[in-house]
């Protein structure tokens, strides 16, 4: 056969998978893809890309998402469910803000649910009607089911929470790839997964929620230094600010639901207006349908809304303290939410940080646009060499093939998640079990491999050797965690098992541990042996220097003599290294201490007895 | 321990690395699969790797990691014509078994 030479890291070509990234927000949801090595949020039938994450449910289980719920929060509030996001994976106990809420709550083992007119549903039923919703919108806009979604989540989120996002996936119908941290996602859309490395803050006040990330970008890998925020600070607090400008100004408290929504809607208005203009301009109508007009200037704003400004400021410097920097280490800020708009938003980062944040990329979109790119990557629409935002498998995967050697079934850097199958044949006639060994390691040797699991495929229908086809399977999904699966296609007989391979070893620097601890058995074992013979010899020369200091009476001369002598010996031997010589003189010392031993009990025994009558002595 | 490249092959290489505009050369490595075990690879090279040996053939740098070198240790790549075919052809004398393409082989 004859070879062509390739491109370095060149692959078969790779069908294009369709990918999408969804944001699934407290506030709004987006979804977003990559056409033409772009990243591009997705619009609705009506050019919207802001799905408003509210679900409501009818008494006829019909189900409204969106701008169309949304309309019906003040209407119908237990049955219309906003940031549902906060009570996802959580029980009633961890949820003490849940009193404010109008909501019907049933408490759960695990996670609450809601009471409706359609029955009772669970955070996980409604965020999947979110998701639902979006995928709809995918599959108009990609023309096709997407083969994978990448979901951002908070990077506080626990793994009840992550798991319970992951649910409400599968129950839209939707494969996740992978979870990805919000903060992460934004910083992949700015391609500082590319920047030079260091140390990045994400700052994103979103409609309701506020959240600033440190991160830290090792070798395209970004890790999660701290986290800070606050649950109940966001753009509505914001509006809520103008709004009480607004009565202040006027005089007029409104009491009906239709006046509280217009003057909130002019509030929310003015203040995005301000975001663009020095000025606005505000109408408010007031009960008996008069009109007052008043006008707003961005500074008049930026005082009202001071305190708001400040209170985001708190957790960024509770960040930066609990990740152990200063100012001076952030080498990059990344502005996320629609919030950060606000002018007085960016002035405050820049000022606090001393550098202008990274503003070029619509902050409500940037998360879902990270999303997005990742979810090409994974979809394996890019060559994925050049980019290691993912985690890697840090040492290839393997099983054991006949004459001990390992076949590596999942190479080393692979990213995750990955899948790679294998057939595999019997070598006896007859053979009806195979023993799956599955290996971690470089060397070629299954001996000088990690071994990770074993176990058995029963059950293969007899037949001559090389004729059972049996399929072994390594998967290792986004969290590290590796299933073996070994099934004979003929027969169908299948056999499985897990492991955490990455346990202690996603780190170089353990992965590096447990190498030298290979390289290094022979000597440990000395080690080991040195320090417990040190420690039995110094419990010896401990108990004979004390029987000594007591009883050295019992000795003449000359055995005193000897025994120090054995003692001086023991004391020298446990100042070098040699084990064995050690224990060789700690065996002469006890047998040079028997005859002393033996004195110092007859000894104590006659002391204790004499001038005692013997009933005295019974017990 | 030698890797070496006919001049034949030297000049093709040459050739290809020049309408290329870049590279540093030829990188040759085994890889597990095909039918029989082992597989050649054959692809530019536009990064050299720590542990990278380089070996010099008619002015062709060639680069080969050590593990694949086990395997490739003698090889002299050539560059043939067969029929209708003009490719690279691996002669290793390593070699025990080859499958019948010729795409994998066992030492």
């Amino acid at each position: 056969m004859l070879l062509q030479i390739s491109e370095p890291g060149a692959k078969a070509p790779p069908q294009r998978r369709l990918a999408a990234g969804i944001d699934l927000g407290t506030t709004n949801s987006l979804v977003a893809t990559v056409r033409d090595d772009q990243a591009v949020v997705l619009e609705d039938s009506q050019g919207r890309v802001l799905l408003p994450s509210v679900v409501r449910y009818h008494a006829d289980q019909r189900v409204e998402v969106g701008h169309d719920a949304k309309l019906w929060q003040s209407e119908d509030p237990e049955n219309t469910f906003v940031s549902v996001k906060r009570y996802m994976g959580r029980g009633l106990d961890d949820l003490p803000e849940h009193h404010g809420a109008p909501y019907r709550f049933i408490d759960k083992p695990g996670m609450v649910q809601f009471e409706t007119h359609a029955g009772s549903v669970s955070p996980v039923q409604v965020s999947s009607e979110i998701l639902k919703s979006l995928r709809e919108r995918a599959v108009q806009a990609l023309g096709g089911e997407p083969s994978g979604v990448v979901i951002t989540v908070p990077a506080y989120f626990d793994d009840a929470q992550r798991q319970a996002t992951k649910d409400a996936a599968k129950l839209a119908g939707l494969e996740v790839y992978r979870l990805l941290n919000e903060p992460t996602a934004a910083a992949v859309a700015y391609g500082l997964d590319q920047a030079a490395e260091g140390v990045y803050a994400v700052y994103d006040l979103g409609g309701g929620t506020f959240d600033i990330s440190i991160l830290k970008l090792t070798q395209g890998v970004f890790k999660v230094l701290a986290t800070n925020g606050d649950p109940a600070l966001g753009g509505d607090d914001f509006d809520r600010a103008v709004y009480d400008w607004l009565i202040k100004q006027t005089g007029f408290a409104p009491t009906d639901t239709r006046h509280v929504r217009s003057l909130l809607s002019a509030a929310r208005i003015a203040k995005e207006r301000l975001s663009e203009h020095p000025d606005t301009g505000v109408s408010v109508e007031l009960s008996d349908g008069s009109v007052v007009n008043l006008s707003l200037s961005r500074e008049s704003f930026d005082a009202l809304t001071e305190g708001l400004v400040k209170k985001t400021i708190t957790p960024v410097r509770k960040a930066l303290r609990d990740a152990g920097l200063s100012i001076q280490d952030i080498k990059g800020v990344v502005l996320v939410g629609g919030a950060t708009r606000m002018p007085c938003i960016r002035q405050a980062v820049a000022d606090f940080f001393q550098q202008p944040p990274l503003v070029d990329l619509d902050p409500d979109k940037v998360v879902a646009l990270g999303a997005a790119l990742q979810a090409n990557l994974l979809a394996g629409n890019r060559a994925g060499d050049d980019w290691l935002l993912l985690d890697v498998i840090p040492l290839s995967l393997g099983i054991e093939t006949l004459g001990g050697l390992s076949e590596k079934i999942i190479q080393r850097n692979a990213t995750i998640p990955v899948a790679r199958a294998q057939e595999f044949t019997t070598w006896k006639d007859g053979q009806t079990a195979m023993s799956i060994h599955v290996v971690q390691g470089e060397r070629e040797l299954v001996s000088e491999c990690r071994s990770l699991a074993r176990f058995e495929l029963r059950g293969i229908p007899p037949m001559v050797a090389g004729a059972a086809r049996v399929r072994v399977t390594y998967q290792v999904d986004a969290d590290g965690l590796l299933s073996v699966s070994a099934a004979e296609q003929i027969s169908g007989v299948e056999a499985r098992v897990e492991v955490k391979p990455s346990y202690g070893l996603s780190d170089a620097d353990i992965a590096r541990m447990i190498e030298d601890s290979y390289a290094h058995a022979q000597e440990d074992l000395e080690a080991r042996r040195l320090h417990e013979q040190r420690a039995e010899a110094e419990r010896l020369v401990e108990a004979t220097e004390s029987a000594l200091a007591l009883d050295s009476g019992l000795l003449n001369p000359d055995e005193l003599a000897q025994l120090g002598q054995s003692l001086q010996a023991l004391k020298q031997a446990i100042a070098g290294s040699d084990w064995q010589a050690i224990k060789r003189t700690a065996d002469l010392l006890n047998e040079a201490s028997t005859e002393f031993a033996g004195r110092r009990m007859d000894y104590s025994i006659k002391t204790a007895l004499t001038g005692q009558k013997l009933d005295a002595l019974q017990v | 321990m030698a890797i070496t490249l006919t001049e034949k092959a030297a000049y093709q290489v040459q050739k290809h690395l020049t309408a290329r505009g870049r590279g540093l050369g030829l990188r040759l490595a085994v890889k597990t699969s095909g039918c029989s075990g082992l597989a050649y690879t054959l692809e530019f090279v536009d990064e050299s790797a720590q542990e990278d040996l380089a070996f010099d053939s008619f002015g062709v740098t060639v680069l080969v990691d050590p593990k694949s070198l086990a395997y490739l240790d003698g090889t002299e790549l050539d560059f043939v014509r067969e029929g209708l075919n003009e490719g690279f052809k691996f002669n290793n004398p390593n070699v025990k078994n080859q499958c019948g393409c010729g795409e994998s082989f066992t030492v």
